[in-house]
């Protein structure tokens, strides 16, 4: 087997220099290839973006800036997708004799014992030092989400985190966050792709064994712990066609390849729904890559947005070249990973229509509470006024083959009381839903059980204090 | 010239605050571990195991002709090319290649490739024809098939039946507790060349280089003046590289020998969780009786432990299970069994606290259990019941300094605000129906020393060259819990030195020879005495030299004086610990060198909708003698209690015990299905205290041990949890609450119910 005889891929920037790629193959990780250059701070701890030993900064087109330094787990990226690219590694940030104040931050307090998740830790905790707007002392926890440590108990590393100041105002990576990052130019070599625009991509992702890549969270995972091999990998996360978020009068468009964090800023709380999602959704360095298309691609019964936008009633937009068609979420999931999306259809886009439910929520079911695929996921989208529920619509995920509406709950709920015997008698109605499996994260008895406890906490937690709506469903322009 | 161990001078350098020696090359990337050296070896062969989809079998026909044909596929290992023994491990059970499948996901060859894809690859075309065998998986199976191992220990003192018929409160019951997986952050590695003489040198992540270098020697037939281990640096270890990394390093060192390249070894986490043994689960049935003050009068237990397929470190783990099921309390009459199971799993093996924690399990879940039935408060029943100075163990050893014990207790529960916040909990629980908190205080007492003497030793090699500059080597090996850091600082004690001019160098087999494992919280005990043994010979050789030049003579002058008249400025330390014996037979003796002595107290809340919990604050007072290293002391105990609260509450080992054709699999075989502790189980408020005027007599510096005792603090979190659970029931129920290990939100959710509804238990 050749070692790679030229990839064809042009170089990427690491650390400020010129790396090439010509060693990547196709299924060559981000995180092999960094440490083929010898960069052997990034770790593989787990090989499927549960550890965040990996993660390196990666230079991406800003909500808040023209580019900011993202933190992504390198295992789950095919190298190939770095290709023109602006990366810092640990070994970039700062040397043993001229630390980074991230490092030293974390040096000084304990903040490594073994040290082997720490060059992982340091990017991430990087990624929130630059973060556009970012104060002194302020910390965002959910930056560190996606990083496990086994030795120090975390408090050193929270409290390293907690004393960073702002970068000096000659920060080389703090300036470059100012510039546009690089583009993403089209490239195609024998195993992956880049297209320049959507048409591009449907035709290249009509090719035999082809397969649509953004973040590779899953697919990624897929490469590594069951050796996946497709033929094609398509890139389409910088597709401009798939990266718009804007509203009508009549419904919210979220763009296939806009990732989750980008998402849950660009929304700036235009959801609520999905406000309470996203911090449950897999981890920060996760949600850096995971998109919403992709989240529905996989199909998976336990992925954390289907249920909330099955309580939303969003609609999906499927591309092909013959044009697009709109299709509701619902119906759209028609077996154990299968949907109705035909061989030559991309998603490009999730429709929520409005005005949006006033009392919505989500709640997760998990062993932990960051970073863990849920047991259940129960979403819930209700109009109660004047004692009477208007409208209930409840999304379910992790109790039957697919993600599913709770219909006969809903009917229960609907047009009747607002209250605690009717509730309970939904809430058993409830728990009643789908087919819930025994399995090493839960027992079926428990999934029931959590299914009938979120909705009588839905309405306990109500009664306690009711949720203000949406500015979206006011008149004016957001 | 040799001082009291335990005496420290006056502005030492032990008992200073110092960070990690290599923060700052872990903090930039720049810290190397075995697999980063493999990255950067021209020429490296990758393996890749076959593993069998059984989790017990007769291997018929392993066939390696399609492998052998896979681009890029250089060899195929398998037992006829094993020039030695075909064994990993020390006592002769455990097959390199095995003909019997023990378990699913057992290596029954590996392939080397040029490119780990190619060996994956190559991997997947060895064909294997395999004769299922039926299997054995869980504790209640083993028992029920009388599927034994090794050692039936049986600790005994007085005469329990007679304190159970006097007893006014006599109770029993059951209890079976989960294992847990390492999951040090690094897996397993090994990478090994040859050089031209056919020597071997095998860099591999082990907490014990020298047993490592013996497995390699014996599978290759080689001497070990003929295999160097070296460990750089452990991305953590916590046991699990104490008897497990041998076989891997083996795999390497026999690709090596067999084809003259560089070959590595490194396990995905899957191949690691799968493959490699982890902390013994335990499965306890108990009788217990109390007086009418709720003293313990008697305790008849049998422990058995999940050994799995092979013995491995079982029955010491097993006996110090046994020596730790009194925990902190004085049992006056006690007889316990200890059986390890045989089952077709894992061979599960050390894990910090190395069976001490199962043990100390089963009696602080009696005491959970039986406090409401005896009507009285957790707290106070385990506070009555500690150990009064120069009472003894079970086995025979006398607790010394027990009134430590009491003191760390009355200082937690001083600086905890222990009364005052158990009644805002009773407040906070009385105004709210669906979440409940609990605070509970528990103890650790936990002997130190190996249980097995021999390993009790330890050697270093300390160089003083003619510029000044020192350079050391010990036997002990880094794995994050900071003993190089310690080492350091304790060379430059005893040589009287600036920590500055002070190196340390790699753990190798060449420079150390027959050294312990890294284990049992030794490390800098033992190292510790023998680095100190060195520099203290060297001091002492210089001593006339500094008398001649007078006081104002520098350290480097007189070292360079010391060179011109030919006096030796190295030497080899060694230390051993006195005074230990031990009869394993009878289960008595003087096992340890002293006790690690902490109390935790733990507030936690519950969520009544789901079984949910936080940790609000833990307060810990812990005894670690006179710390050789704050900032490392602190971190060793934060990072052991939670991964103790890992272990107690969220780690959930899952195997297939179905009957369909995946039994035996391990169904929590990656870090998406096996989870421990995140940043967001971490407590709100942290607390910790070293006890202070706690010198320990006797161990270097007056320190103490510290890896291992901290895990053992989380027990308060999970009775802290049993607590808020049984706010759960009616009022005026006698509430005996039964709570799983670990006690998931699940398992806390379904204790709720059973609170809630039934009360709880009365027995």
């Amino acid at each position: 087997m050749e070692n790679g005889s030229g990839s064809g891929l042009p170089d990427a920037w690491v650390n400020g220099e010129l790396r090439s790629l010509d060693t990547a193959r196709p299924e060559t990780t981000a995180l092999d290839w960094l440490r083929g250059l010898g960069l052997t701070g990034a770790k593989e701890g787990c090989a499927e973006g549960e550890c965040g030993a990996c993660s390196v900064l990666v230079a991406r087109p800003g909500v808040d800036a023209e580019t900011e330094w993202t933190a992504i787990n390198s295992c789950l990226l095919p190298a190939a997708t770095l290709a023109g690219q602006d990366v810092v590694t640990a070994e970039g940030l700062g040397a043993p004799d001229a630390l980074h104040p991230v490092q030293r931050e974390m040096a000084v307090r304990g903040g490594s014992q073994c040290g082997y998740c720490t060059p992982g830790f340091v990017c991430s905790m990087a990624a929130e030092y630059y973060r556009p707007g970012r104060r002194a002392g302020e910390f965002d926890r959910h930056a560190l989400s996606g990083n496990l440590c086994r030795c120090t108990g975390y408090r050193p590393i929270v409290e390293a985190a907690a004393a960073l100041g702002t970068p000096d105002g000659d920060d080389a990576l703090a300036t470059r966050t100012a510039v546009a990052p690089p583009a993403a130019a089209p490239v195609r070599t024998a195993g992956f792709a880049r297209p320049g625009n959507l048409a591009e991509a449907l035709d290249l992702l009509a090719e035999p064994g082809a397969v649509a890549v953004a973040g590779s969270t899953d697919l990624g995972v897929e490469a590594n712990l069951r050796g996946d091999r497709p033929a094609l990998r398509v890139a389409i996360d910088r597709l401009p066609e798939l990266r718009e978020v804007s509203r009508t009068g009549t419904y919210v468009e979220l763009g296939a390849a806009v990732t989750l964090s980008e998402l849950e800023r660009r929304l700036a709380g235009a959801v609520p729904l999905l406000d309470e999602v996203f911090p449950q959704f897999a981890s920060r360095l996760i949600r850096n890559g995971a998109t919403i298309g992709g989240n529905l691609g996989t199909a998976s019964p336990i992925g954390d947005l289907a249920p909330a936008l099955l309580a939303l009633q969003a609609d999906v937009v499927l591309a092909s070249a013959a044009g697009e068609r709109v299709v509701p979420l619902k119906g759209y999931f028609t077996g154990y990973r299968q949907t109705g999306r035909a061989a030559d259809e991309l998603i490009r886009a999730v429709r929520i229509p409005l005005p949006l439910a006033q009392l919505t929520a989500f709640h997760k079911i998990a062993k932990r509470r960051f970073d863990d695929i849920s047991s259940v996921a129960v979403a819930f989208a209700l109009d109660v006024a004047d004692g009477r529920v208007r409208r209930a619509v409840i999304g379910l995920g992790g109790v039957a083959a697919t993600p599913i509406r709770a219909t006969e709950a809903e009917r229960l709920l609907t047009r009747n009381r607002w209250e605690a015997d009717v509730v309970a008698e939904a809430a058993a109605v409830l728990g009643r839903a789908g087919t819930p499996l025994d399995d090493h994260r839960a027992s079926a008895g428990y999934r029931a059980a959590m299914l009938e406890q979120s909705l009588v906490r839905l309405y306990e937690g109500f009664e306690a204090r009711p949720q203000a709506a949406s500015h979206l469903n006011r008149r004016e322009e957001p | 010239m040799s001082t009291p161990l335990a005496r420290r001078p006056t502005s030492a350098e032990v008992g200073e605050i110092r960070p990690h020696e290599a923060a700052s090359l872990h903090v930039t990337g720049r810290a190397l571990y075995t697999d980063d050296v493999a990255v950067r070896t021209p020429g490296l062969l990758h393996a890749h195991p076959v593993q069998a989809p059984h989790a017990h079998a007769r291997v018929v026909r392993p066939d390696a002709t399609r492998a052998a044909e896979t681009p890029g596929v250089v060899r195929v290992l398998s037992a006829v090319d094993v020039p030695g023994v075909n064994d990993a491990g020390t006592k002769h059970d455990e097959p390199l290649f095995p003909d019997e499948v023990m378990y699913h996901g057992h290596a029954v060859a590996w392939v080397l490739g040029e490119t780990l894809e190619a060996a994956r690859l190559g991997a997947l075309a060895v064909e294997v024809d395999y004769e299922p065998l039926p299997a054995i998986l869980t504790l209640p199976e083993a028992i029920a098939a009388e599927s034994f191992q090794g050692l039936r220990p049986r600790l005994e003192r007085g005469d329990v039946e007679e304190a159970m018929a006097g007893a006014a409160h006599v109770f029993s019951g059951e209890f079976e507790m989960a294992g847990q997986e390492h999951f040090y952050l690094e897996t397993h590695a090994a990478l090994a060349t040859v050089d031209d003489d056919g020597q071997v040198f095998v860099q591999s992540s082990t907490q014990h280089p020298t047993e490592t270098q013996e497995i390699v020697a014996h599978v290759l037939g080689l001497s070990s003046h003929q295999v160097t281990v070296q460990c750089l640096r452990m991305g953590g270890g916590f046991g699990g590289k104490e008897m497990q990394p041998h076989g891997y390093a083996a795999i390497a060192a026999l690709g090596a020998r067999l084809t003259g390249r560089p070959v590595r070894v490194r396990l995905t986490r899957q191949q690691d969780m799968t493959m490699t043994g982890k902390r013994h689960g335990f499965h306890a049935t108990w009788r217990v009786g109390f007086d009418g003050d709720g003293r313990l009068q008697a305790l008849e237990a049998t422990l058995t432990s999940d050994g799995g397929w092979s013995l491995d470190l079982s029955e010491p783990v097993l006996s110090r299970a046994l020596c730790h099921v009194d925990n902190a309390y004085w049992i006056p009459h006690l007889r316990v069994d200890g059986r390890i199971a045989q089952t077709h799993k894992t061979s599960q093996t050390a894990f910090r606290g190395f069976g001490g924690p199962q043990g100390m399990l089963v009696i602080e879940d009696i005491l959970g259990r039986c406090a409401p039935l005896l009507g009285i408060d957790p707290v106070d029943l385990r506070r009555r019941n500690l150990y009064a100075d120069g009472q003894e163990t079970p086995y025979g050893q006398v607790v010394r300094h027990a009134d430590r014990l009491e003191r760390a207790w009355d200082q937690v529960v001083d600086t905890a605000e222990l009364a005052t916040r158990r009644d805002e909990v009773a407040g906070f629980n009385a105004q709210n129906p669906r979440r409940k908190r609990g605070l509970v205080v528990t103890p650790v007492k936990f002997g130190i020393s190996f249980n097995f003497t021999a390993f009790n030793q330890a050697g270093a090699l300390v160089h003083v060259y003619r510029d000044g500059s020192v350079l050391i080597n010990h036997g002990g090996t880094e794995m994050g819990q900071g003993l190089h850091t310690k080492m350091l600082q304790v060379a430059a004690t005893a040589l009287r030195v600036p920590i500055d001019r002070v190196r340390l160098a790699p753990t190798r087999t060449d420079k150390v020879p027959n050294t312990s494992a890294t284990a049992a919280s030794s490390g800098a005990d033992l190292n510790g005495g023998a680095v100190k043994d060195a520099g203290e010979q060297i001091l002492a050789r210089l001593e006339p030299v500094r008398e001649r030049l007078g006081p104002n003579a520098s350290w480097d002058e007189v070292v360079r004086t010391a060179y011109f008249d030919r006096i030796q400025l190295w030497a080899a330390g060694f230390y051993r610990t006195e005074g230990l014996w031990w009869d394993t037979a009878a289960m008595r003796g003087e096992p340890f060198k002293y006790f690690a002595y902490g109390v935790a107290a733990a507030e936690v809340e519950v969520d009544g909708y789901t079984g949910a919990y936080e940790v609000r604050r833990v307060d810990i007072v812990h005894d670690v003698g006179d710390s050789l290293s704050p900032l490392i002391d602190i971190g060793q105990i934060e990072g052991g209690f939670l991964q103790g609260v890992g272990w107690l509450t969220l780690e959930d080992l899952r195997w297939d015990t179905s009957d369909g054709p995946g039994r035996g699999r391990l169904a929590t075989q990656a870090a998406s299905t096996y989870k421990l502790p995140s940043l967001s189980e971490m407590p709100h408020e942290m607390r910790v205290t070293l006890l202070d005027r706690a010198t320990e007599d006797g161990v270097v510096y007056g320190s103490k041990a510290v890896g291992e005792p901290p895990l053992m603090l989380a027990f308060s979190v999970r009775e802290a949890i049993r607590e808020a659970i049984a706010a759960f029931a009616p009022a005026g129920a006698r509430r005996s609450v039964d709570l799983a290990s670990p006690a998931t939100p699940e398992a806390v959710f379904w204790a709720i119910r059973a609170a809630a509804t039934e009360g709880g238990s009365e027995r």
